[in-house]
């Protein structure tokens, strides 16, 4: 499996040439215009509601793809090191419980320290919900691919239970938390937009990983371990059993960080379905971007502003988001297909040259 | 062309700028043991990759059995009744031997059927394996075996193993290719890669020489004398083989074993109460049949496998030169740089000085005439002995006190082995300590000061005598 996804980083550079977004404009029109929609109003609108205005940008576009930004970061660093963690999901919903449960219990007597320890709790919740994956791993190398969806349904029902006992609001009408008082929001960029902080230390949280595995000792073991553990082991001396565990709680604490800024700045509540799916987009965002965790930025901004798009076509010219999900769905086909095609199209031509050759002789 | 049971004719391959096959014809014979023959990167396994559709050649055409084939995967030369077992094996490590054998044929796949299965065609083909075994838990001589039954399994009338000596014992090699002359009945034959003489002497029928793509030579086996076939195979005449010059030790141990039993990874008793030790400046020779702890005696010496209990001291810094290298020595996707920073991964701390790693590369490529485009070429794009050769340069690079090496020229050609024998007794007179595992028992003999013989998991020391040290191998002393 790693060794189909690692062929990409080529492929990366292609896409971000500018030439993705042509063909993705032109597969959405065609998939538009079968649908039956005015594809001239539907394209507009799309644009619109994703780059068209420094508010579709800064309101809905950023704001959006911030959760996609760290789960995709918690997604590539746990597939560089050959952990297949699909659990982003679950870890995201949890960390968005648990900053929850300190910000509507502990906001009054941790006062301005308030969001920092939410966003503490979040990851500290991610790193929880990943721990038992990765034990069963470490301990009796139980694949992390079938464990870690397992515990997204765990975290996606123990949501459902916090909201309708333990975190429901008060009047216990409606499945949900009560809204978070202002000490235990993440405060926006500027008072006239809805991108907040949790996006800038996204960002941040991006650079770094990608300086950190490129330029230390400890990125060179995590790649090493991905691309061949055997050799990392028996060449390199490197623990691969402690290092996997600790990129897999790493990995956790990430996408448990998702959450935490997603209700911390977006929300303000904990409801059912406060993740749309982030951690099993993020999977599609980590693989456009190569696994490379600077490449994330690019790449959930692209899936942040279609669905920001998808939004707007869907109010205004009643297009469903679902063709914006279907064009997501191709794009991801696309990458994993790119590598095997250029393959044997240069093969093809290798052989062509060779034909003529002995024509010409 | 009724008799060529494979026929090869004016095939053309390149890549990129590299031309790999310059017009390259081969005719095999029914009832033959063909040999293909040359130095590394002559062409041979390209060769028999594009017969058996693995590759597909610019140019040229296949024909089997009196018909022109068009292979476009390896199943359509299956179809067609031609089997090649690689270098190096691919078989899944956690299935059994028997679903092994089956897998990607059109059998059942119910364990009591293909169990029946396995066990006939073991029987029948003399090729004895344990259906029921996991393969990860087998020697590399009996994955061998299971990699020729699931050829076997899909009626294959020509085999094709490539370098199949390379990966066994002494012993072991020589039973294969007896296997392999009673195979080749009337309507069969073996496409035999190598490049030992000894093989094609022992076995082949008809032989043919590659040399930089081409053919150079190709005939019936008695009518070559020896010489004629290493001036195709290298061009040039070789030098003798220099014998080393022994001289008695004279460093401090530097590693002392004690009493010490070693455990292979399912828990089995592999090495029981070992005593011996290294000095500074001696090249110590590890040799054993297959099974007999050998690989878990190496691993321990190289500080890679801990002992189950005893004393084992060993030097601050090793080198280690490992038996799978593909696997266990190299990051085969990324470049030189970053293998070479594989050699102290787990000691190092803080951040990487790519300047610097890069020049050590660049010293290593000019001082060990490794080809490669640059530091940052991919390990995969290197030819296996250039692999090898970065993989020894890496491991004397920082002058451990130690170099433990399995099989040092397993794959290499001539001149290239020639070259790392040469190199290792040259480290040996500046005071390092060698341990070099090998199965070939001569290449012992002409390096090595002191030999450790295993054998059902006791270790023995001999001189090096070539009687004495094949009886211990195989119990007879």
């Amino acid at each position: 499996m790693s060794a189909i996804l690692r062929g990409h980083a080529s492929t990366v550079r292609f896409l971000f040439g500018g030439s993705v977004v042509v063909v993705l404009l032109g597969v959405l029109a065609g998939t538009i215009a079968l649908g039956g929609f005015p594809v001239g109003a539907s394209l507009q609108s799309l644009v619109r509601g994703s780059i068209g205005s420094p508010d579709a940008l800064l309101s809905a576009t950023f704001v959006r793809a911030s959760p996609l930004l760290l789960t995709g970061l918690a997604v590539a660093l746990s597939f560089r090191s050959g952990v297949f963690n699909i659990g982003a999901e679950g870890q995201l919903v949890v960390g968005a419980a648990a900053a929850t449960f300190v910000a509507i219990r502990a906001e009054q007597w941790l006062d301005v320290w308030t969001v920092p320890v939410e966003l503490a709790a979040a990851a500290a919740a991610g790193i929880a919900w990943a721990i038992v994956p990765a034990w069963l791993r470490r301990r009796f190398r139980v694949p992390e691919v079938i464990t870690t969806i397992m515990m997204n349904f765990l975290a996606t029902f123990l949501v459902s239970y916090l909201v309708r006992g333990p975190l429901q609001e008060p009047t216990r009408v409606y499945p949900q938390s009560s809204t978070f008082a202002e000490l235990a929001r993440i405060p926006t960029v500027h008072p006239m937009v809805r991108l907040h902080w949790g996006f800038v230390l996204a960002i941040l949280l991006a650079l770094f990983l990608g300086w950190a595995l490129r330029h230390t000792a400890s990125g060179f073991r995590i790649i090493a371990v991905g691309v061949n553990p055997r050799a990392a082991e028996e060449t390199g001396r490197i623990d691969v059993d402690r290092l996997t565990w600790l990129v897999f709680l790493g990995s956790g604490a990430l996408a448990g960080l998702a959450g935490g800024i997603e209700v911390g700045g977006v929300t303000y509540a904990l409801y059912d379905n406060v993740s749309p799916g982030y951690g099993y987009t993020a999977i599609a965002v980590a693989l456009l971007a190569g696994l490379q965790p600077v490449m994330v930025v690019p790449s959930a901004i692209l899936f942040g502003g279609l669905s920001a798009g998808a939004a707007a076509m869907q109010r205004d010219v009643a297009v469903p988001a679902g063709f914006v999900e279907f064009v997501q769905a191709l794009i991801i086909l696309a990458l994993l297909a790119a590598p095997h095609i250029v393959a044997f199209m240069q093969q093809r031509l290798a052989r062509l040259q060779a034909v003529e050759q002995q024509g010409a002789r | 062309m009724s008799d060529r049971l494979l026929d090869l004719r004016n095939v053309q391959k390149r890549f990129g700028s590299v031309v790999a096959l310059d017009g390259v014809s081969l005719q095999v014979a029914s009832g033959s043991v063909h040999a293909l023959l040359g130095e590394n990167g002559a062409g041979k396994t390209t060769l028999m990759r594009i017969a058996y559709g693995l590759t597909r050649p610019d140019l040229g055409r296949i024909g089997v059995g009196g018909t022109w084939r068009h292979f476009r995967s390896p199943m359509d030369a299956l179809d067609a009744g031609v089997g090649m077992v690689q270098q190096h094996f691919s078989l899944v490590p956690s299935m059994t031997v028997a679903e092994n054998v089956v897998l990607g044929t059109r059998l059942p796949f119910r364990p009591t059927v293909i169990r029946r299965i396995v066990l006939e065609l073991a029987e029948k083909t003399g090729l004895p394996v344990d259906p029921d075994a996991r393969v990860e838990t087998l020697s590399i001589g009996a994955q061998q075996r299971v990699e020729i039954l699931k050829v076997l399994v899909r009626d294959a009338r020509v085999l094709i193993l490539d370098e199949p000596t390379a990966v066994l014992p002494p012993q072991q090699g020589r039973e294969l290719l007896s296997w392999v002359r009673n195979f080749c009945t009337e309507d069969r034959a073996v496409v035999l890669i190598t490049h030992k003489l000894e093989d094609v002497r022992a076995v082949a029928d008809a032989v043919t020489v590659l040399r930089g793509g081409r053919c150079i030579l190709t005939g019936k086996t008695y009518d070559i004398p020896d010489d004629t076939l290493v001036g195709a195979m290298l061009g040039a005449p070789l030098e003798p083989v220099e014998r080393v010059v022994r001289h008695a030790p004279s460093g401090p141990p530097i590693l002392q074993a004690k009493d010490v039993t070693l455990r292979d990874a399912r828990g089995i008793v592999r090495i029981r109460n070992a005593d011996f030790s290294v000095r500074a400046g001696e090249v110590i020779g590890v040799a054993g049949v297959e099974g007999s702890g050998h690989r878990e005696l190496l691993r321990a010496v190289a500080g890679r496998l801990k002992p189950f209990s005893g004393s084992l001291v060993l030097p601050q810094r090793v080198g280690y030169v490992p038996e799978d290298r593909q696997n266990d020595a190299l990051l085969a996707s990324l470049d030189l740089r970053q293998n070479l920073l594989l050699h102290d991964a787990a000691r190092r701390r803080g951040f990487l000085r790519w300047k610097s790693v890069e020049r050590s590369a660049e010293s290593l490529i000019s001082a060990f005439d490794i080809h490669a485009s640059g530091p940052r070429a991919a390990v995969d794009t290197l030819s296996g002995g250039n692999q090898q050769r970065f993989v020894l340069a890496r491991e004397i690079s920082d002058r451990p006190d130690l170099l433990v090496a399995a099989n040092p020229t397993r794959g290499l050609d001539v001149r290239a082995a020639q070259y790392v024998l040469e190199l290792l007794g040259k480290l040996r007179d500046d005071g390092m300590a060698v341990i070099i595992q090998s199965n070939d028992i001569d290449e012992l003999l002409e390096t090595c000061d002191r030999i450790l013989v295993t054998h059902a998991g006791r270790v023995r020391e001999a001189r090096p005598d070539r009687d004495l040290i094949g009886r211990i191998m195989v119990g007879a002393a």
